[in-house]
């Protein structure tokens, strides 16, 4: 009786079986609130439902329907692609740009520093949302500190066609700090002696900077523009609460129009078409630059 | 030598007026909001150029307070309290007891738990908000608090990775000294391990509270009462045209619902600065 409760005991105590004791949280949660619902979707895809009466089995239709007939899906898509495009190489140049400057430590570096990370903090946040909505108004802050500096500008910014989109692009590189912070991490590893080798060849500044610092950054600057692309492409809040998508769905990102589809006009069945769809090229663009990364990311430990 | 020192100051004073001035169009929208919590809404509007209020009157803050629909701030600060405290004890304390099976156990099919968990942390929300919507609403969870917060209790990859990060940089010789003095797996956990990752559970907690703080989207799939509206989502609503225009007030409110996020940027930022930087660079 003893030695089996030992035995027992014992086996509770081993890696086998206590490791799937400790991760068990995460596979259930995995199973559950993940994996079902992600199968769940994919089948939903294929039907027509509108959760109040039973799912009635659609084919491809929407899928059909997406890619051939509903010309805003492809202008969401467009939106969100062009936003993605601009907003996270100017976030991760700036990111990058303001690291150096600040890799530089003074007296004041840590004020600099936490003035400079604060908008990645509370820049997703509905607050920051209405605030961004006052400002570029035609009678907001922007405006008027152009015509303090002698531009005379009534422009609604969040109005035209032209420059609503352009506003959220700017909430999106405003909130370079967490992108920053990483980046100076990732500075403050690159060895001295190497920037030391550097000056005995007689190379400047630039030249250490192409051929020294950027080389070293490769792997941040991977991880963080892997990062920065799912977050653009998945951009809710700015274009839900800011422009509601206006003006003519300039600014109408794709997860808002999924959302709408979903909820608004109880479409789920498309709306799950349209997340698979995102799954697809979201996924697709993550696995090109995985596979790019051997031409262009130096792994020291590869050496 | 003089001339050397001279260009140094002079290179010094470049440097800082730059950085400075920069921060400073960085952090002028922030000043400005709060400073326009000050303002009546007609200030606001006609003298945005201005940055200081003609007087500071906490009116606008009486007047938000009293929020829409027979529903104060008072309520969705509470509200939003309860959920992001809930939800951050949950996803702290499983996202631990995950890291450390991933950190110090051998079990079978480990790789392969460790790519969903990857793969999890990658996955946003919005992919699986649609069959999750329909799943919690067969099991009548929509309107309740349970879909915001029974996930996190299954850990949180971020976190997880995190955790797993920190408990590898614990020599295991620790561990070989407790098991030589009688400790299991699970006392060593308890006693070795947690003591020594406090500043990882820390990192995951302040994170997880901000976060859970500004979530919006969930908040605005699962809750339909005002009774139970978060202050993200209550803001909105008292933000929209149809409830009232007075953005002196709404500059109060987005002020006020900012102020934990200051508190615990300001006073844990050596954290946030941590948690940033070891996941960036091992990612």
């Amino acid at each position: 009786m003893r030695a089996k409760k030992k035995s027992w005991k014992q086996q509770l105590n081993q890696g086998k079986v206590a490791g799937y004791i400790f991760i068990l949280p995460f596979i259930i949660g995995f199973v559950c609130f993940i994996s079902f619902p992600m199968i769940m979707s994919l089948a939903f895809s294929f039907t027509k439902y509108d959760i109040l009466t039973a799912p009635k089995f659609a084919g491809l239709d929407n899928y059909i329907t997406m890619f051939t007939q509903d010309k805003l899906f492809w202008k969401t898509f467009g939106v969100t692609m062009y936003y993605v495009f601009f907003s996270v190489p100017l976030r991760l140049i700036m990111a990058l740009l303001v690291a150096l400057l600040l890799v530089k430590s003074s007296r004041l570096s840590g004020f600099y520093r936490t003035v400079y990370y604060l908008p990645s903090i509370i820049g997703s946040s509905v607050a920051v949302a209405i605030l961004w909505k006052r400002m570029f108004a035609s009678d907001g802050v922007i405006n008027a500190l152009l015509g303090l500096v002698g531009i005379d500008s009534a422009t609604a910014w969040l109005g035209r066609t032209d420059t609503a989109i352009w506003t959220l692009i700017l909430l999106a590189v405003w909130q370079f700090g967490s992108s920053m912070l990483i980046f100076l991490a990732g500075l403050k590893q690159i060895p001295a002696y190497l920037y030391e080798a550097a000056t005995v060849d007689g190379a400047g500044a630039i030249t250490k900077f192409f051929k020294v610092t950027l080389p070293m950054l490769t792997p941040t600057i991977f991880f963080n523009l892997i990062n920065q692309l799912i977050n653009g492409f998945m951009a809710f809040t700015q274009s839900f609460i800011i422009t509601e998508g206006k003006p003519q769905n300039s600014t109408l990102f794709y997860v808002v129009y999924m959302y709408q589809n979903s909820f608004k006009y109880n479409k789920l069945g498309y709306g799950c078409a349209m997340a698979w769809f995102m799954v697809l090229v979201v996924g697709g663009l993550t696995a090109l630059i995985f596979l790019s990364q051997k031409k262009w990311v130096y792994y020291e430990s590869e050496r | 030598m003089k001339s050397m020192s001279m260009k140094k100051r002079l290179g010094s004073t470049c440097y800082h007026t730059v950085v400075f001035a920069f921060a400073c169009v960085m952090i002028y929208p922030v000043i400005w909001m709060v400073m326009g919590s000050f303002k009546t809404t007609n200030e606001i509007f006609q003298s945005a150029q201005k940055l200081l209020p003609e007087s500071f009157r906490p009116d606008n803050y009486v007047n938000g307070w009293k929020g829409f629909a027979g529903f104060s701030f008072a309520i969705f600060f509470k509200n939003s309290l309860f959920i992001s405290t809930v939800a951050t004890a949950g996803a702290v304390i499983s996202s631990v007891i995950v890291a450390y099976g991933f950190a110090r156990c051998e079990f079978r099919f480990k790789n392969f738990w460790f790519g969903c968990m990857l793969l999890s942390m990658m996955l946003p929300f919005q992919i699986i908000m649609i069959p999750q919507y329909i799943m919690f609403n067969k099991m009548g969870w929509v309107g309740t608090y349970l879909p915001l917060i029974i996930p996190q209790f299954c850990s949180q990859g971020f976190f997880v990775f995190l955790n797993v990060q920190f408990i590898r940089g614990i020599p295991k010789d620790l561990d070989e000294a407790a098991r030589i003095d009688g400790a299991n797996t699970y006392s060593i956990f308890v006693r070795i391990i947690l003591p020594l990752i406090k500043s990882s559970l820390v990192t995951s907690a302040i994170f997880s509270f901000m976060w859970r703080w500004d979530d919006f989207l969930a908040a605005l799939l699962y809750l339909n009462k005002p009774s139970r509206y978060p202050v993200s989502l209550a803001l909105k609503l008292f933000s929209d045209p149809t409830v009232g225009s007075d953005w002196g007030a709404m500059f109060a409110m987005a002020t006020l619902s900012l102020v934990p996020i200051f508190i615990i940027f300001l006073t844990m930022q050596k954290y946030l600065v941590e948690g940033i930087a070891s996941t960036g660079i091992k990612g």
